[in-house]
């Protein structure tokens, strides 16, 4: 069966200091099934973000895409045209963003930031379109929908706003759903709700998600598969099991063994050396090599894709035997 | 709301007493409108009597009180010079002014807001940048200078416009009308124009910062993300944020539009109360000045209250009495 979403070498640069662009996405390729969730995990800066935005063509000017395709049910969104591409967005891809506080407008009651939505991409009457906001509310389980409409964002509090922005995501059953880190903001309780709200939408409906965080435990108990992002680049993609328990790239290898655990208790947390470097000094070859103790001379060339292409690492010296 | 309004009311008494304090006080020391007011041929006699029909033979702070006492009455005490109750000469004048304020004010957000618009969503346009440096001169210009080149560039050497004067007048409301004829129109527009200048620049490089400073909230890109057409994108929630600052300036401004229209008047032989003002001053007519400096703080006390009112109806977050 043909992806919903099949990403192949997708370029996004910003303009650099000196001219040349800066690789923020550089030469990403993944695929997705339709209901399949997809853990796209990284350090700040690792673009995950940014290839969420790519996604939706809301990259900030002066950013652009300016390689590889993103091909959507068959049809590339690179080259579709501006209009075609809002067409999409919020109907067949719909985004929910990482900070509940700043997505809604101050100054615009949630009734209407939900029904207009709706005119966007239907010929919907007012009061059918009020209708379809109300049950959106009731269906994130916010009390009282009704008098909830005309209250201002302010009124809500961080948790409910989330609900607010996901019931908008939701409101075309969209196909595809970016998840940008949107429970990093609230508090762990609120944490724990919205994760099995969003999971409980997204299975009934059948929309696929790619989940974008640097929480690797919100990863594990949620999507399928995951994709590891470093400089840029998805240097390990696969089956959420296989790859969190045997991970082959030594960026992954050492993300994994820096989460706390039971069995770590009272021995030094383990760390990956060093820190990120900034898009304008990213090591040639692979990424990571600079902080890497198995990097070798081979590592100055650039690491291909080893393995399928749903399930493959960019590593030449990977861990083979299974973690423990 | 009503507790709110009391208060101001209160305050305003306040304030307004200060100021005729201040006033009384500030005038005495400019000079002595005997000096200026009397027949310097008249005999003692007669000059005696001419100064206690005034008034001016008490002392400082009896006059203050006989003044406070009309004022209780609604009396504003009699202009010197027309030998009329002030209040009624500075009323006659008002008209003229308010007339000139309101175009003046028209012009700056009809030419202002969409420009200021236009360089904020284009800023990388040449046009963007020409329009701001454009907006630099508006700013910097002396009034007064402006004023004499548009009369030496439009009325006396091109002789299209007339530089005196109001022109044409037609009686609506009790009170004359430059702008209902097309020979009042003709002479409105120069001053108008001149007056409106600085407030231009104002109101465009006030929208211009607004909106970079609105347009990259997360906010802007979750409306997009929604798949919104890009006018709703800007009118409505870019512009909602926008016109928060604008509108509370702007309301300001229009205070000392009033207040400050002195130099366009005077250059422009306009009747209004700033001509007035000036010639009162340069007479000494101390009711005059004093019941013009008390209409002009009752007028920013007021306009305070509105932009305020304002305020709560363009931002919800904003609630005069400190939440509901």
């Amino acid at each position: 069966m043909k992806p919903l979403l099949d990403v192949r070498g997708l370029v996004t640069e910003f303009p650099g200091p000196s001219g040349k662009g800066l690789r923020a996405v550089d030469d990403i390729s993944f695929q997705l099934s339709r209901g399949e969730v997809l853990g796209l995990v990284g350090e700040s800066g690792s673009g995950k973000s940014v290839t969420g935005f790519s996604l939706m063509g809301l990259i900030d000017k002066p950013g652009k895409v300016t390689a590889g395709q993103i091909l959507f049910d068959g049809e590339d969104l690179v080259a579709a045209s501006p209009e075609r591409r809002r067409g999409l967005r919020g109907r067949r891809i719909a985004m929910v963003f990482q900070d509940p506080m700043m997505t809604l407008n101050p100054v615009l009651r949630i009734g209407t930031q939900i029904t207009e939505s709706l005119h966007a991409h239907e010929r919907i009457s007012r009061r059918a379109a009020r209708a379809r906001a109300r049950e959106a509310l009731a269906m994130v389980g916010i009390p009282s929908p009704d008098e909830r409409l005309d209250a201002y964002p302010h009124e809500f509090s961080g948790g409910m706003r989330q609900r607010v922005a996901i019931a908008i995501a939701m409101l075309h059953q969209p196909d595809l759903i970016i998840a940008d880190e949107p429970t990093t903001a609230l508090d762990v309780t609120i944490q724990a709700q919205i994760i099995s709200e969003f999971q409980k939408l997204t299975e009934e409906q059948g929309t696929a998600v790619i989940w974008i965080t640097h929480d690797l435990a919100i990863v594990s108990s949620l999507a399928d598969r995951i994709a590891v992002m470093y400089g840029g680049r998805i240097i390990e993609t696969g089956g959420i099991a296989s790859v969190l328990e045997t991970p082959r790239h030594p960026y992954t290898h050492g993300l994994i063994r820096s989460v706390p655990s039971e069995n770590s208790r009272g021995s030094r947390l383990a760390q990956i050396p060093g820190v990120t470097p900034s898009l304008a000094r990213m090591p040639d070859g692979c990424a990571f090599r600079t902080r890497c103790k198995r990097a070798t001379e081979e590592c100055h060339a650039r690491p291909e894709q080893f393995g399928t292409e749903l399930s493959y690492h960019r590593c030449f010296h990977p861990y083979e035997e299974v973690y423990a | 709301m009503l507790t709110a309004l009391i208060r101001r009311a209160i305050q305003a008494i306040f304030v307004i007493l200060a100021m005729t304090v201040i006033v009384f006080i500030g005038i005495n020391v400019i000079g002595n409108p005997v000096d200026i007011l009397i027949n310097p041929d008249l005999n003692q006699a007669e000059r005696a009597r001419v100064v206690e029909h005034l008034g001016l033979d008490l002392p400082l702070w009896q006059q203050y009180l006989h003044f406070l006492q009309g004022l209780l009455h609604g009396d504003f005490g009699d202009s010197f010079v027309y030998n009329r109750p002030a209040l009624g000469v500075i009323m006659e004048r008002f008209p003229a002014t308010l007339e000139l304020a309101l175009s003046a004010m028209f012009i700056a957000i009809v030419v202002g807001l969409p420009l200021g618009l236009y360089a904020g969503l284009y800023p990388e346009r040449l046009s963007s940048r020409l329009i701001m440096s454009g907006s630099i001169l508006g700013f910097s210009l002396p009034t007064f200078w402006v004023g004499l080149m548009f009369i030496l560039l439009f009325a006396v050497q091109l002789g299209w416009l007339p530089s005196n004067g109001r022109g044409e007048t037609v009686g609506f409301l009790g009170a004359g009308w430059s702008f209902l004829t097309r020979d009042g129109l003709a002479h409105l527009f120069l001053p108008a124009l001149n007056l409106a200048l600085f407030k231009t620049s104002l109101v465009l490089r006030l929208t211009r910062a607004g909106v970079q400073e609105v347009l990259p909230q997360d906010f802007i890109k979750f409306a997009r993300a929604k798949g919104l057409q890009e006018h709703r994108v800007v009118l409505v929630h870019l512009m909602k944020n926008l016109m928060i600052p604008v509108v509370t300036i702007l309301g300001l401004e229009f205070g000392s539009l009033i207040a400050f229209s002195v130099v366009t008047e005077s250059i422009f032989g306009w009747p209004g109360m700033g001509k007035l003002i000036i010639d009162s001053i340069n007479l000494l007519d101390r009711p005059v000045i004093v019941a013009y400096l008390m209409m002009m703080v009752v007028l920013f006390v007021m306009l305070n209250f509105i932009i305020d009112i304002a305020y709560t109806l363009l931002d919800p977050r904003v609630r005069l009495d400190g939440g509901n």
